[in-house]
This record gives structure tokens, sequence and C-alpha cells, in this order.
């Protein structure tokens, strides 16, 4: 069956995918640290980021279609927390509501931190996207992994990236078993099964788990997973870690100034 | 006579819900044979198999290589007995082929430029280098039954278990896998109900019924052996 992978474009041959994928990590975290931790009326440090990510992205090569596929999968998470702070109390009243007995009042301070998380969020995400997108999962994992990032996850992540798509397989299957057998029958029937096919497949990747670690066992696992990398840092890594790096700062400069 | 590299003495074993697996197994394997161990559904078969590199300890003697089964001597065991489980999803359970198959050696210890050796050698093998970086889930699943194989073979074993290789292939690739097998000079232990493929690889055949071995011999004189086959159900029954 086809899906979707989380790394598609982890190998077209971009200027994003040969870089270093220890150097892409601590890229985005550092982007991630800058934007977040930037002035909320510092409008044009947001444009200068977005330009950043926006260079990045020809360099990546990836369809911008997809890039917004990836971002809107988030978005109701971004809209859900963000969508009350409008309304937040605060001084200058821009519009007011009445909605009956109740009066809804949309403070400038309240809009000014409605843009700054939509903002930061939306900036972060896309960082994320990219990086993601750029670097194949298991080059991912390994990096984070020569970063010091904890063994646990690392074992927990790389067995999400090897098994959800065959849980996910799997639960195709029993819903065409399902499927193949109602015939009508009151709605509720149907959620009744839906909850024990959640079940089953809980069950079956619990066995599932099992069976992998006696596979594991067999071949001699002692409780840590080790693995080679052929990570080198080159010229053109450097030049885009440092690239990186003075453009944030510059960025934080130019903003402090004006601001 | 042959060496013995497997002595298993009167071996029982239940399950911790109490059910009855195997009861008062007998069985030798030598040197360089190729043994079938055949029997029908729930015979006993795969538990009999997770005996041999000590996953399961039954309360009896299982020598292998003339090693007891201790603590001590399981990573020694599990070096040299390689087992490939039925189900490739769950042998190949790394992000890549070259991770999975140099999961052993790096357990081993091994430096890696000898990983990369073992690796290399294995998947060379059995005919799937060209696959070194891919991910187990976008190979078919011919390929992954052989990356499954070089996952053992990287351990460079004296000993290889299969449980069901030839479940869920196409006569095509099972035909192709049969070939991989008869390739590997090493010795077998396969548990199948696939009798085909045992007349193909296996010089000698245990047939297992209920937890017992109830026939051992020639792979010729077992399988011409009509009513033995129909008794414990490794042939219909004829009209």
């Amino acid at each position: 069956m086809e899906h979707g992978f989380l790394d598609q474009y982890s190998n077209v041959g971009s200027f994003m995918n040969r870089l270093d994928p220890r150097i892409k990590v601590v890229s985005l975290l550092a982007f991630i640290i800058f934007v977040v931790s930037t002035n909320p009326a510092a409008f044009q440090a947001f444009a200068l980021y977005g330009l950043i990510l926006a260079v990045l992205t020809v360099l990546s090569r990836i369809p911008i279609g997809y890039i917004l596929k990836r971002m809107l999968v988030a978005a109701p998470f971004i809209l859900m927390t963000a969508l009350f702070i409008p309304f937040m109390q605060g001084k200058t009243v821009v519009h007011a509501f009445a909605l009956g007995p109740v009066t809804l009042t949309v403070t400038r301070e309240g809009l000014l931190i409605f843009w700054n998380v939509l903002a930061k969020a939306s900036l972060s995400l896309l960082c994320a996207i990219l990086m993601t997108a750029t670097t194949g999962f298991p080059e991912l994992l390994k990096a984070l992994e020569k970063l010091r990032c904890p063994q646990v996850i690392i074992m927990v992540l790389s067995f999400m990236y090897r098994y959800i798509f065959l849980v996910q397989d799997e639960f195709m299957k029993m819903r065409q078993a399902k499927d193949s057998r109602s015939v009508g029958g009151p709605q509720w029937l149907h959620l009744k099964a839906l909850a024990g096919m959640a079940g089953m497949l809980f069950i079956r990747s619990y066995e599932r788990a099992e069976s992998v670690y006696l596979a594991m066992c067999s071949r001699g696992f002692g409780g840590r997973i080790q693995t080679f990398h052929h990570f080198q840092v080159t010229i053109k890594d450097a030049a885009f870690l440092l690239t990186i790096f003075v453009s944030l700062i510059g960025i934080r400069f130019l903003s402090a100034i004006h601001g | 006579m042959d060496k013995i590299v497997i002595e298993i003495r009167n071996l029982h074993y239940s399950y911790p819900d109490g059910t009855k697996a195997l009861s008062g197994i007998d069985l030798e394997v030598f040197e360089g044979e190729s043994l079938g161990i055949i029997g029908s559904n729930g015979s006993g078969k795969s538990t009999l198999l997770l005996h041999l590199n000590g996953i399961l300890r039954g309360t009896s003697q299982v020598k292998i290589l003339g090693w007891d089964i201790t603590d001590k001597n399981l990573p020694l065991i599990r070096r040299r007995v390689g087992i490939i489980f039925q189900d490739p999803e769950n042998q190949l359970f790394m992000p890549t082929v070259f991770d999975d198959v140099g999961f052993g050696p790096m357990n081993m210890g091994l430096k890696k430029e000898k990983v990369e050796d073992a690796v290399n050698r294995a998947l060379e093998e059995v005919d799937m280098l060209p696959f070194l970086k891919r991910s187990p889930h976008h190979l078919s699943v011919g390929e992954k039954k052989r990356v499954a194989i070089a996952t053992v073979l990287s351990m460079e074993p004296e000993i290889l278990v299969l449980d069901e290789p030839s479940s869920n292939l196409d006569p095509k690739h099972r035909r192709e896998f049969i070939g991989l097998l008869q390739k590997l000079q090493l010795t077998k232990i396969i548990a199948t109900h696939d009798l085909d493929l045992v007349v193909e690889t296996c010089s000698r055949i245990a047939l297992l019924d209920e937890g017992r071995i109830v026939a051992v011999g020639k792979t010729a004189d077992i399988l011409q052996n009509r009513l033995l086959l129909e008794d414990y159900g490794m042939i219909a029954r004829s009209p």
C-alpha cells in the first residue's frame, strides 16, 4: 500500500540534502530560538526571517504545495490556541462585538500577541518542515544521537519510523474486512466495531513488539542499539552554519537599533 | 559419524499459562546437514526453534556446539546460531537495511570497517547489495526475506535456523528463495509444513506432533510413508 513518507524529498540531490544533518539540526534549533525570542513588534525582523526560509525553500527544491499541505496539518492546533487571544483585556479597544448580553472587545494588545503567536509558530513550523523534509529520517536520528539526544528517545522514534506504516496497513486491512461485512445496521454498531478494532490494533502491536524483541535478542541485543554514521562537516556545511548565525544575529541587531 | 552440533535430551516446555508445548523431545543435529522439522500448525515447531538459542529454556539438557545454555554462554551461542523468524517485518526492525544487517555484528563489538565488511559480504551472498541504504519498508516480501537472511549471515553463524521460510512467497520468488537456501553451506534447521520445500532443501526430517517427535529419518523415507503423513495431518487423507 502507498503511504506519504515523511522524508520523500530527502534524496532529490538539492543543496539542502547534501548538508550534514547535524548542521541542519543545530541551525534549526538556533533559528527557532531566535524567532521565538524576537520582540513581537519587530515586524521587519519577521519579514527577514521569512526571507531566509524562502531562500532555503528554493535551495531545497521542495514544491511549495507540499510545504503548505504540511503546514495545514498543524494549523488547527495553532489557531485553537491563538483564537481567543485578541479578546484579552487591554487598554486600547479596537472593536467591540455585542453578542446579546455579552460584549466582546478586541484589544490592540490582544491583536499584537495574536500576531506574535501566529508569526512565530508559522516560522518555526516552516523551518522544522524544511529541515525534516530535506533529511532522511534515519540520518536525522543519527544526527540527534551524535548531538547527545537520549538514546531511549532515538530508539522510540526509530521504531516508530519503521513500524508506523505497518500499523497503518493493519488498520486499513481490518477496516476493509469490517466494511466487507457491514451491511446496514445501526450507526452505533459501526462505532462499536471501530472501538474493537482499536483494541485489536493495540494487542497486535504489543505482540509484534514482543516478537521484535525476541529477534533483537537472537542477534545479541544487549540494551544499547549502536549505529555508525558517515557524517563529515565540509566547508560548505561550515559556511551554511556561519551564514545562518550571522544572519540571525544581524537581524536581532538591526531590530534592536530600529526598535 | 559426523560431529553433533545440537543435542537435545528430554526437552519439556510449558507456556506460562500452563499449556504444554513440548513434551520429551530428543533430537540430534549433525554438522553440515540440513534438517527439516515438519508438523501441522500448533505442533510445537516454533517453540522448539526458540530453544535453539536460549530464548526459551525448558526443563532439560540442550547442548549447542557442546555448550550448555547458560547466561554466560548465551552471547557465544547467539552469535553461532542464527534464527530467522517467520515474519520478516519482525526480523527487520532498523530504519535502513545497512543498520539492520549490521545490528548483529555491532552487538558483537566489531570495529566500523569490520562491520561494513560483514554487511557487504552478507548482502552480496543474498544478492541484495544494491539495497544497502533502503528502508526495509520499501522492499517486496521476497526482498525482505533475503535481507532477513543477511541479518543473520553477517554474524557468520555456524547454524542457520529458519521458521516457515517459504510462507507468503509467490512461486517465482519461492523458487529463487529455495535456490538461495541450497547455496548456503551451513548447518540448517528448517521448520515448515511446506513439504516441497523440504524435499528440495533437507536431507533429514523430524516429524513433530503435539510437542513430541513421532518420526525421524531420511527425507525420502519419511515422505514416502503416506500413512504416517496422513496420520499427522501433513497431507490430506485420500478419500
